[in-house]
């Protein structure tokens, strides 16, 4: 039992439930963008592309690859922890850490790239390829997501800081379950966008 | 106060979970820009394998199939909010 809070009623300590009130607010957010996204693209067919000439599917590919792994290194660390293992916290957080870091990393190589080559908000100078509307939603959608995958990895740094200080324990594991659960959350917005944003 | 059973029970296999995920990531990008399917086919097919990924996430990941009832019960009530919401976002294009 990580320890915080009571756990009368719902059956889960507070700050568990807390962070799944969050997560189903997130739920609705997500689902207003993506309702809005499909409202657009069916409205407008003529502003998208092939999802493959303008996007570098590829690329984005292996970027879900690397988030679906973040994702079993956060479970292991709560796992770890859950099981008193110090060091198996650690090392799975900073693998986390690390995955996390070049998913956005890869991103930020994606939107330079795309920029450069003239698929910016806002602008219909690549007709071809598409209108403003799609520059526009594909940018909102995944800025969205990366501005909630840089969140969770600030969150997980300073999880790791207080890991290496040993501020967790087999009774005291509340902040690593919180956090997984919201870095799940993530990876799970991430499928969705995904399919949506680049395969549809 | 989770027993040691109770802590078996919530690690399923993660490893495997993950493996299916990445097969089925791998079918999604066939599906989108390999198979021959219809437009209309190869979308249905999509979400229906994006959906079961979002799901082996929630259920082993997020652990909502270790939860207590009355939690999995709040969450599963959201996704039709969910649903409803993007069908009344829907309205203002049609």
């Amino acid at each position: 039992m990580p320890g915080t809070g009571p756990m009368e009623g719902m059956r889960v300590y507070n700050m568990k439930l807390g962070m799944w009130v969050f997560l189903l607010s997130e739920v609705m957010f997500f689902s207003g963008l993506i309702g809005s996204y499909i409202v657009l693209r069916f409205a407008s067919p003529e502003q998208w592309a092939e999802p493959n000439v303008v996007l570098n599917v590829p690329l984005t590919g292996l970027n879900t690859f690397i988030l679906i792994c973040s994702s079993v290194t956060m479970v292991k660390a709560f796992a770890a922890i859950e099981h008193g293992d110090q060091a198996g916290l650690k090392k799975w957080l900073v693998g986390t850490i690390l995955l996390g870091s070049t998913f956005l990393s890869i991103q930020v190589y994606e939107y330079i790239k795309l920029i450069h080559e003239g698929f910016v908000p806002m602008a219909a100078r690549y007709a071809a390829e598409g209108g403003p509307l799609y520059g526009s939603t594909f940018y909102t959608m995944t800025g969205f997501h990366g501005t909630h995958v840089t969140i969770g990895v600030l969150c997980l740094i300073f999880t790791a800081i207080k890991a290496f200080r040993g501020k967790y324990s087999k009774d005291n594991y509340a902040g690593v379950e919180v956090i997984g659960l919201y870095w799940h959350f993530v990876d799970l917005v991430w499928i969705i966008l995904f399919t949506i944003v680049y395969l549809i | 106060m989770a027993d040691e059973t109770t802590i078996e029970r919530k690690h399923p296999r993660y490893f495997l979970i993950w493996f299916y995920l990445l097969v089925l990531t791998v079918a999604e990008v066939m599906v989108a820009f390999v198979s021959h399917l219809p437009d209309a086919v190869a979308i249905i097919v999509l979400l229906i394998l994006a959906v079961w990924k979002a799901a082996l996430v929630a259920m082993y990941y997020m652990h909502l199939k270790f939860e207590p009832p009355r939690l999995v019960v709040m969450v599963l009530a959201a996704l039709p909010l969910a649903i409803l919401l993007t069908l009344i976002v829907l309205q203002e294009g049609f």
